[in-house]
């Protein structure tokens, strides 16, 4: 969409480029350092999986690409410019779906755009189709509370597409529903990613769920947080959870991600780039 | 017997749904209830006119009028046509003077309360400045500022909304601060990152967020300004509800200062009801609110 003159050497200029993130948290007793040296490159159109032990800082990392928290050091730029505040080129779906009780599911849905002065015949026509596109058409008059996890979470999803958001940010969305609304969910928001063509950040401590969605899975360490590894998947899409290749790649995974698990010590030697 | 069963009913979910007549029996269960409880409710008043009625009589008093006597002041106070004195059929008068005082100092304070409270919420500047200054001056009895407000006010109806709404302020201020503290942080981020943002997060997040704190202030503040009536109406205005107790007070009239208590009462009581459905409509989105 945008273009930045500072990158032209490469065919599309990354999205999202993070560099030296440090992260520390005051605490009782001095400091918590939640993430030590992150670098991240992410291109338009990626569907990028966080995977991470339990406070290895991937909600840290996160909030910060939001806006929601302040960086200790480093920098966090989309399309060249520095992020120091949240914004609708970020659109962050929350684990507790932080839907506006008060407001329909249509007029949650329309809240992004009604409060940039988009016109309202755009706003009422957006918010069709994305009431449409997550399949809840017949809901749009509800209140939140009469509506089940995987409908609030669809919601919440549609909030910020109809919001025309570059980057969707997603913290274990999918953490707090059962199996099987869990894996519906998978599929929509891959047909979602597809048609819409948005880079995804999606945290979550699944390998499997990594493994499924993402077209590359970032793995972080804990203590202080850092990038563990970078692993691209190239199986094609729709992935088969059944499949030797997609197994072999999930063992994978999980050996790189409990490699820090088990050893609570870990190789400090990888820290720092 | 079958009341029992009817009520019981709809409470526990699984018993209706092994009763096939569940649906055919709703309405007139409903309406049985509603019989029950209006009995339930009407015992212990009638019981205390009954007690009434026999000490009085007992007793041989002339202080208290028994219950048809203040029956009859009652009457005559709203139509009129039995005593022909200067409370004949003078409700409506008094009444709407009441209703103005008590609306005008309630709806002041609430026009200051709820946006002071919604800034105090949001702004530490603000709370810095102001809490500790409110946090002094509320202990102050309302009552108390009855000589100064009459200094401030002269005798007359200003004074009398003055305490009206000194008296629903702090209600109104404090649930709405309250109201603003309780709102889960998620929903400011929530909004900010969909692009809302300075003045518009108070009208579109803060205001509607902190509204269920907010109803359950107005309602304690009206409740307080029909409280302080009487006090206002005190400082020597003609006509009021308030006016009408303290001339019965010297007038040694007591049929006359039940019967102000009593129209009080029941105003209050349908004023509350009044913002109880308000309250109903505007948070029918909360779980927890909707009757
Ligand atoms: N506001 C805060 N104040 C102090 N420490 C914090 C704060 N937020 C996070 N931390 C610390 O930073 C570290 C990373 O936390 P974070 O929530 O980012 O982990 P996470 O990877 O999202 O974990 P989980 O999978 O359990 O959600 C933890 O040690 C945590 O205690
Ligand atoms: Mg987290």
């Amino acid at each position: 969409m945008l273009d930045t003159p500072t990158t032209r050497s490469t065919a599309a200029p990354p999205i999202l480029r993070i560099a030296g993130l440090h992260k520390e948290f005051a605490a009782a007793n001095g400091t918590v350092e939640a993430l030590r040296g992150v670098n991240i490159t992410i291109n338009k159109g990626e569907f990028i999986c966080l995977l991470g032990a339990s406070g290895c800082g991937k909600s840290t990392l996160l909030r910060i690409i939001a806006g929601f928290e302040k960086s200790t050091r480093g920098s966090v730029t989309v399309y060249g410019t520095e992020v120091d505040r949240p914004g609708p080129d970020r659109g962050m779906v929350f684990q507790d779906y932080a839907l506006f009780p008060w407001l329909t599911v249509r007029d949650n849905i329309s809240f992004g755009p009604r409060q940039r002065g988009v016109p309202t015949p755009t706003v009422v026509r957006e918010t069709e189709r994305f009431l449409n596109m997550v399949g809840l058409t017949a809901f749009a008059d509800r209140f939140p509370h009469q509506l089940s996890g995987g409908m609030k979470q669809r919601v919440a999803i549609a909030r910020v597409l109809a919001n025309d958001t570059d980057i969707l940010l997603m913290d274990e969305p999918f953490g707090a529903l059962d199996a099987l609304t869990r894996s519906k969910l998978q599929e929509e928001l891959i047909e979602i990613w597809k048609t819409t063509k948005l880079t995804v950040i999606f945290v979550t401590h699944s390998v499997e769920e990594a493994v499924l969605l993402a077209d590359q899975v970032v793995v972080m360490s804990a203590g202080p947080g850092r990038i563990d590894c970078q692993i691209k998947v190239d199986l094609p899409r729709p992935r088969d959870v059944s499949s030797p290749e997609f197994n072999a790649l999930r063992r994978d995974v999980t050996r790189r991600l409990t490699r820090h698990v088990t050893s609570d010590r870990p190789v400090v030697a990888t820290a720092d780039s | 017997m079958s009341v029992q069963t009817e009520v019981a009913a709809p409470a526990s979910g699984p018993a209706t749904g092994t009763t096939p007549t569940a649906t055919t029996n709703a309405s007139t269960s409903i309406w049985q209830q509603r019989a029950k409880a209006a009995a339930l409710a009407s015992v212990v008043p009638l019981a205390l006119l009954l007690l009434w009625d026999v000490m009085v009589r007992w007793t041989g008093t002339r202080l208290i009028p028994p219950p048809s006597g203040v029956a009859i002041m009652m009457w005559d106070f709203a139509f009129g046509g039995i005593y022909d004195d200067a409370y004949s059929a003078s409700l409506p008068i008094h009444f709407w003077k009441s209703v103005q005082r008590v609306y005008g100092g309630f709806f002041l304070a609430a026009a200051t309360g709820i946006p002071l409270g919604l800034m105090l919420g949001r702004i530490p500047l603000l709370r810095a400045m102001l809490d500790p200054m409110l946090s002094l001056l509320r202990p102050v009895p309302v009552t108390a500022w009855l000589p100064l407000s009459m200094i401030f006010f002269g005798l007359g109806p200003k004074s009398a909304i003055f305490l009206v709404f000194l008296g629903a302020f702090y209600p109104i201020l404090l649930n709405t601060v309250f109201g603003v503290k309780s709102v889960d942080a998620r929903l400011f981020e929530a909004a900010e990152m969909l692009g809302c943002s300075g003045s518009q997060m108070f009208r579109a997040v803060v205001l509607p967020a902190s509204l269920p704190s907010i109803f359950n202030g107005l309602r304690l503040g009206a409740a307080f300004a029909w409280i302080l009536i009487v006090v206002g109406e005190m400082t020597g205005v003609p006509e009021g509800l308030g006016a009408v107790i303290m001339d019965g007070r010297t007038l040694s009239r007591t049929d006359l200062v039940i019967t102000g208590m009593i129209v009080i009462g029941i105003t209050g009581y349908l004023s509350d009801r009044i913002l109880l459905s308000l309250s109903n409509y505007f948070l029918r989105w909360s779980p927890q609110h909707n009757a």
